[in-house]
């Protein structure tokens, strides 16, 4: 698209010279906008390594006058980084996992098998697509309670460990693969289970990585549940942790606060750096469809 | 079930009824997670608002009493409630268009033909959509101080800011500006994918018709547009009326329940354990959200 028409742009100087003071204020707001929103994370890091005494100096500072690691120390040694980032990541992971197996199975049974009661089972995962977790957050308590699993990993899991946003996006990609080509896996006398790892399961890498994006980011960000559910503080997730030092004895120790921001958005902004195609794909794929 | 299929072949039957049952195999996991994890508690939620089901019940929870609609009529007669009400609704009217503007002018914007920068004009004003809430909330918080980042800022202006998250008239509006911040990125990745959609010739056509940028923005573009944006307004409403996280680390629902929302109530009332009372308040936003949505779809109908 954009081949065929720079040609034509050389071609006609009239076009040419209308663009470029129309491009001179494209670039410049999406400039000044692009600091002001990267700002608030520039603001963390600077803050996250001032003193107590800095980092609440008014006016502020810019450049630290004293830097400063003992915010980060204080996480890693007084206050058990290392068993929150723990728990965030084994209940992510474990989620992850879990969604990409269990919403792949039933997105395969949606899509390519015959069986009575599909139409109820996929009309039910598209209506609690948008239900929110305030909704059931108090009956999961009670059932959660009764189980005798508040404080465990299998509390902050079990609830997330399959979601209909994934079997949605499962189901949708496996459904436009051929038929033909199970068909013929199923003549050579190929079992479901076979044809499901062996030649469903490899075609579906994108849909894979986007719902092992989404699942990962939302475990990690995920707040309301794992407040209610952890209760005691060797099973804080991250977002817990920091939520209860932000608003305890520790509500105006920035420094401290901002270091704890630094250390729960760098593993996401590392992975979205890195992936940002595969998120960007998410966002337009579960949007769109 | 097999009325009609008894007179059909055996093996073709047989064969049937083997797929079926390999089908449930498959998707069995899922039920059984997503039964007891998901619709026995949004079932249970809607029975517990009918009830007066409370955190002492818990060790009996069968023993309860059936209350009718007396949770609702407590909930509408609660003037903390309807205030909750005013919170959400401000927060979704303020949010919404402004998020929806901003997103649009970025969108049209990197779609303008431009080519250096793209992708990281776009990753950066995405970035704040994959942080978590509560750790940006700590750095707003921390921005929006009294003396914070932003007042200075307006100082060099000449401005004096008041004290954003202590004051009843600009507490809401700040949390509102945080939430648009949030959630710019996924309109505009949305919107942008919406864009590529327009069909080049169209454009084309117009130009060559004599229309200039303003007017193709105003008659082809945005008309073009308008289910997208639509789909993206539902999809960023769920998240602005489940207004909750931001108000809890910034402002605590204060001040005076200014940035109280009705997720915030329902937390609350949960905490000091009025369970049928909370569940209630959660099924109005539950109603609230399926009500938005389902208008928005009709809406979304009515442009094909």
């Amino acid at each position: 698209m954009t081949m065929t028409r720079h040609p034509s742009v050389a071609a006609r100087p009239r076009t040419r010279r209308s663009m470029n003071p129309w491009k001179a204020v494209t670039y410049a707001v999406l400039v000044v906008g692009v600091v002001v929103w990267l700002l608030p994370f520039v603001w963390m890091l600077l803050g996250s390594v001032k003193t107590p005494g800095e980092v609440l100096q008014r006016p502020p500072t810019w450049w630290p006058h004293h830097f400063t690691l003992e915010n980060f120390r204080t996480w890693l040694t007084e206050l058990n980084f290392g068993q929150f980032f723990t728990n965030s990541m084994v209940v992510a992971l474990v989620t992850v996992l879990g969604n990409i197996l269990f919403c792949s199975m039933v997105g395969y049974a949606l899509a390519k098998l015959e069986f009575r009661g599909k139409k109820i089972l996929f009309g039910l995962v598209m209506v609690t697509l948008m239900v929110p977790g305030i909704v059931t957050f108090i009956p999961l308590f009670v059932i959660v309670s009764k189980l005798g699993l508040v404080n465990s990993y299998l509390a902050l899991i079990l609830p997330f460990l399959t979601q209909p946003i994934g079997v949605f996006l499962m189901r949708q990609f496996m459904s436009a693969i051929p038929d033909p080509l199970l068909e013929a896996a199923r003549i050579d006398g190929a079992g479901e289970l076979r044809i499901f790892f062996r030649i469903v399961l490899p075609l579906c890498g994108p849909p894979i990585a986007t719902l092992g994006i989404l699942t990962f980011l939302s475990s990690w960000n995920n707040f309301l549940w794992p407040l209610v559910a952890a209760q005691s503080e060797k099973m804080y997730t991250l977002p817990v942790a920091l939520s209860l030092y932000s608003t305890g004895e520790n509500a105006t120790n920035y420094g401290l606060l901002l270091a704890g921001s630094v250390l729960i958005i760098t593993p996401i902004v590392l992975l979205f750096v890195f992936l940002q195609r595969h998120f960007v794909q998410g966002i337009a794929t579960t949007g769109l469809k | 079930m097999t009325v009609a299929a008894d007179h059909t072949r055996g093996p073709v039957r047989s064969r049937r009824r083997r797929q079926a049952l390999i089908a449930w195999m498959f998707a069995l996991p899922f039920v059984l997670v997503f039964g007891a994890f998901m619709v026995v508690p949004l079932v249970s939620s809607f029975g517990m608002s009918f009830t007066d089901l409370s955190a002492k019940d818990i060790p009996n929870p069968l023993a309860v009493n059936f209350v009718g609609l007396d949770q609702y009529a407590q909930l509408f007669g609660d003037t903390r409630f309807l205030n909750a009400l005013k919170v959400t609704g401000l927060f979704v009217v303020m949010g919404i268009p402004t998020t929806v503007a901003f997103a649009l002018v970025l969108a049209l914007a990197l779609s303008s033909g431009i080519t250096k920068f793209r992708s990281a004009f776009r990753v950066g004003f995405y970035a704040p959509v994959v942080t978590s809430i509560v750790a940006v909330s700590v750095v707003w918080r921390y921005l929006l101080q009294d003396d914070g980042l932003v007042n200075t800022a307006l100082g060099w202006v000449g401005i004096d800011g008041p004290a954003w998250l202590s004051s009843t008239t600009w507490a809401l509006p700040a949390l509102t500006g945080m939430a648009v911040w949030r959630h710019v990125g996924t309109l505009m990745v949305i919107f942008i994918a919406g864009l590529q959609g327009i069909p080049d010739d169209v454009q084309e056509a117009a130009k060559v018709d004599g229309a200039g940028p303003f007017r193709r923005l105003w008659s082809i573009t945005l008309p073009l547009l308008k289910p997208t944006i639509l789909l993206g307004v539902v999809l960023i409403s769920v998240s602005f009326l489940q207004f909750f996280e931001e108000a809890f680390v910034m402002t605590q629902g204060g001040p005076l329940d200014s940035t109280r929302s009705v997720a915030y109530y329902t937390y609350e009332k949960f905490g000091i354990g009025q369970y049928g009372l909370a569940s209630a308040a959660s099924y109005v936003l539950f109603a609230a959200i399926a009500l938005f949505s389902l208008l928005q779809f009709r809406l979304l109908r009515s442009q094909d």
